[in-house]
């Protein structure tokens, strides 16, 4: 038994050299979520206080993705610089096309947060604080800002990692939640 | 003709490389003396043509060469010199002859300063050495040779990928691939002594050296990668758990948990096949690194451009070598004999608790970095496994390391009384609570982690001082007695507090890089004002600027503090016209307390631009502390016994005026 354990190092390499010579024909670089049209996580975050908005109390949770309606959700922190680029178009989003807009906060300080929306302007329906980063691991989220798409039923439609553009706005984004029903 | 001369020296270095694979480890098997000799001078031999073939490389690169693809490739007339010469290795081919170039070195520092290791295993060693050097100088010949040349030269080459004109990264390659390429003796010399069937005390203080020295050429490497990140990528950030940032890492963990098991080797007798296990595991892990990086099999943005005939060729050279030495070890290490026991509350059992969180952070790094290819093959879906995963992860595995490399000194071989080492350590004990408290009562007791993060490094630093001042018993004893004491303490314990004092630097740095750091990001036009952590910084103009192939607007800013201005950075943004890229040079001021970061990004003389500016404070003590650890390795490597190799470490020094005399 004793000498089988030897063996071990051995099976593990052997192992990953198989999954090694497999994932050398596949691209990396086509990098969807591994959550599309795959149910969004259950999860339930407190809400981030200090915001301007009343009813944004009572935090964000799996049910607000479930109410018919598709939404849009969208991780981001106050330490993020390219959340700060994209913030115009997330208010665009809410403001201009009328699409409901949900924040996850990402490892941040909720005063920090608050006084970031409260300079760059507040879009977001609801915000969740997700101080520990556990709720984003679970979305598979890889650093942010990321934006996910999400049907009246929970189903994660698309899933944009970094900054958002007008282009990925209004070509992938926007049909999909206007059309989407 | 110069290119065909480097040509012709690697197929030479080929062949002599096969001479040296296969002669001496038959002469081994057989006591052949002049067979085994055949070793040394194949290894030297090797070296020198491999050195040939580089030097033929640079020339090329110098005198812009482009009738040769890989120049023409990768540089451009009008590049400045140092950039033409690091061009060099900045690419596929050119890197690959530094691997072959650093690994032929270490055979041949094998064959000239190994004098006093016995013929066999210095014979096997260096025949293995010889093998890995056989399959990479095959696999450049015959997939990416660096001197192919073009029919029709153009006019001027395509440049080198503006991220990379840095001196931080001209000189990142070398360190790594040092450090990287020189676990491979560490390797040979584990493959060595499974063949021989024999690992003991002199088995480990003959590899340990090698693997201290590759170790802080990582160290250094990594140190210098991470240093560039934070300046030219200009998001403030000094580490992202980027795949080929991990592929560094790893063998880096591995070699750190190799050098302290082999303490118990030589001084214990014990962990023999551990030992030899982690040898092995740590230049896979390199030659893992070599692979993710130049087959594609994951995104990285430092990876080269990638074929996959390439990917084949490394991934066979990578199942044969690791695969080989693994079966060897399967076979042959449940024979090795173990005398030294121990209880686990010793010197031993802190190594070997060390050890294992070291191991289960390597493993966890490569199991993080390797998931989204698992699910990928299995097609289960794409992930990207980013640094949420790592954060969460690395973190707890690492702090009972840092809280048992303090006490682990303290603990004596064999069996120690936990209680008195905690009784010689309460000042440390004392200084880390109070840190702790310290922070939660200055933050308002906003998060628990800053706090105990802060007490780590307080911990480290002065439990470390601590085992300095226990060591010469100061202040138990007279003043003169302590300073005896402390000129005929061996310089590898000294190596040690000073590699462990830059493991606290390094775990403060992390720390003010993660949580106490203070950001502003804003608008600015010439003359606006912006307060960061209580210092002004006022945008004083922006230029434009010509550099020798760039363009660029510099901003330059005032930096004052209580209306007295004390320094002004300069940030950059440059473009590069024939790469066609911009790069962004952070403006920083370091006080050794704190870094000062300006960024200058896009706008316009109307509209203003956009500035970021970070107050990092104790940022600059990562690069600090990685620098000093390699020190400590330094220090350990000018050690006594190793430089001479008798056990007989205990002679006091014959006194005099001079510290104690280097022996040679």
């Amino acid at each position: 038994m004793r000498r089988l354990l030897y063996f071990l190092p051995l099976v593990i390499c052997l192992g990953i050299a198989l999954f090694f010579y497999r994932g050398l024909d596949l691209n990396p670089r086509d990098l969807p979520s591994a959550l599309i049209n795959k149910p969004a996580p259950e999860f339930s975050l407190p809400a981030l206080p200090g915001r301007d908005i009343q009813r944004a109390d009572d935090g964000l949770a799996r049910t607000d993705l479930t109410t018919g309606k598709p939404v849009v959700v969208n991780v981001w922190a106050s330490w993020c610089i390219p959340c700060v680029a994209e913030h115009p178009l997330v208010d665009r989003l809410a403001k201009r096309e009328g699409v409901t807009v949900h924040g996850i906060n990402y490892r941040d300080r909720p005063d920090a947060a608050a006084a970031w929306l409260k300079r760059l302007g507040d879009p977001y329906a609801k915000v969740g604080k997700d101080e520990s980063g556990r709720v984003s691991i679970d979305w598979g989220v890889y650093g942010v800002p990321e934006t996910y798409v999400v049907d009246g039923d929970g189903v994660i439609l698309y899933r944009h990692a970094g900054a958002l553009s007008p282009e990925i706005l209004e070509r992938k984004i926007l049909p999909l939640v206007k059309g989407g029903g | 003709m110069i290119a065909e001369i480097g040509h012709f020296a690697l197929i030479a270095a080929f062949l002599l490389a096969g001479l040296q694979a296969t002669v001496p480890l038959y002469g081994a098997h057989k006591g052949d003396r002049g067979m085994m000799e055949l070793a040394r001078s194949t290894a030297v031999g090797q070296f020198a043509l491999v050195l040939l073939a580089f030097a033929a490389l640079v020339n090329a690169f110098v005198t812009s060469d482009f009738s040769v693809l890989n120049v023409a490739q990768n540089s451009h007339s009008t590049k400045p010199m140092l950039y033409k010469i690091s061009g060099a290795w900045g690419n596929h081919e050119g890197s690959l002859l530094l691997w072959a170039l650093i690994l032929s070195l270490f055979g041949a520092m094998v064959a000239c300063f190994g004098r006093n290791l016995p013929p066999s295993l210095r014979a096997r060693t260096l025949a293995i050495q010889g093998m890995i050097a056989l399959g990479f100088l095959a696999f450049m010949l015959f997939t990416s040779n660096p001197f192919d040349r073009i029919l029709a030269p153009p006019s001027d080459g395509a440049g080198l990928n503006p991220l990379l004109q840095d001196p931080g990264l001209a000189f990142h390659p070398p360190f790594l691939y040092f450090g990287y390429v020189g676990l491979s003796i560490s390797f040979s010399f584990a493959v060595a002594a499974l063949i021989e069937g024999k690992v003991d005390a002199a088995w480990a203080r003959w590899v340990r050296p090698w693997t201290l020295a590759a170790w802080c050429g990582l160290t250094v490497g990594i140190g210098l990668g991470s240093w560039w990140a934070y300046y030219e990528l200009g998001w403030g950030g000094f580490w992202f758990w980027d795949p080929v940032e991990n592929a560094s890492f790893m063998p880096w963990l591995a070699a750190t948990a190799l050098l302290h098991s082999a303490i118990v080797v030589e001084k214990r007798d014990a962990l023999k096949s551990w030992t030899i296990l982690l040898a092995i595991v740590a230049f896979s892990m390199s030659l893992l690194g070599t692979f993710l990086v130049r087959s594609g099999v994951l995104t990285s943005v430092h990876a080269f451009a990638t074929d996959p005939e390439r990917g084949v060729f490394i991934l066979a050279l990578l199942a044969v070598t690791v695969g080989g030495s693994l079966t060897l070890f399967a076979i042959r290490a449940p024979k090795l004999q173990t005398t030294g026991v121990f209880q686990p509350i010793s010197r031993e059992g802190a190594l070997l608790l060390n050890n294992l969180f070291l191991s289960a952070a390597a493993a966890t790094v490569l199991l993080g970095t390797l998931y989204p290819l698992f699910l990928d093959v299995l097609d289960a879906g794409k992930v990207s496994v980013g640094p949420p995963f790592f954060n969460a992860t690395f973190g707890p595995l690492m702090a009972p390391v840092l809280g048992a490399m303090v006490i682990g000194p303290f603990l004596s071989w064999k069996r120690a009384d936990f209680r008195q080492a905690m009784q010689k350590l309460w000042l440390g004990v004392a200084a880390a609570v109070t840190a702790i408290v310290l922070v939660l009562i200055l933050s308002g007791a906003e998060g628990i982690l800053p706090a105990v993060g802060v007490g780590a490094a307080v911990w480290i630093i002065c439990g470390t001082l601590l085992e300095l001042a226990d060591r010469v018993k100061l202040a138990r004893v007279p003043l003169s007695e302590s300073w005896r004491r402390a000129r005929r303490t061996p310089r590898a314990a000294y190596g040690m507090t000073v590699a462990h004092l830059g493991v606290g630097l390094v775990v403060a740095g992390v720390l003010g890089a993660t949580v106490f750091k203070t950001e502003s990001i804003q608008n600015m036009k010439p003359g606006n004002v912006v307060d960061v952590a209580g210092y002004t910084f006022t945008l004083d103009r922006v230029e434009r600027l010509n550099g020798p192939n760039y363009q660029a607007e510099r901003a330059v800013f005032r930096i004052s503090t209580d209306g007295e201005q004390f320094a002004t950075v300069n940030a950059e943004r440059r473009a590069y016209p024939v790469e066609g890229d911009t790069t962004t040079e952070a403006g920083i001021h370091t006080t050794w307390v704190a870094d000062l970061y300006a960024v200058i990004g896009e706008g316009n003389p109307r509209d203003g631009w956009t500035t970021r500016i970070y107050h990092n404070p104790l940022v600059p003590w990562i690069w600090l502390g990685t620098i000093v650890m390699s020190l400590g390795g330094v220090i350990s490597l000018t050690d006594r016994r190793l430089r001479i190799g008798a056990p007989s470490r205990r002679r006091a020094p014959t006194g005099g005026p001079s510290s104690p005399a280097p022996a040679e």
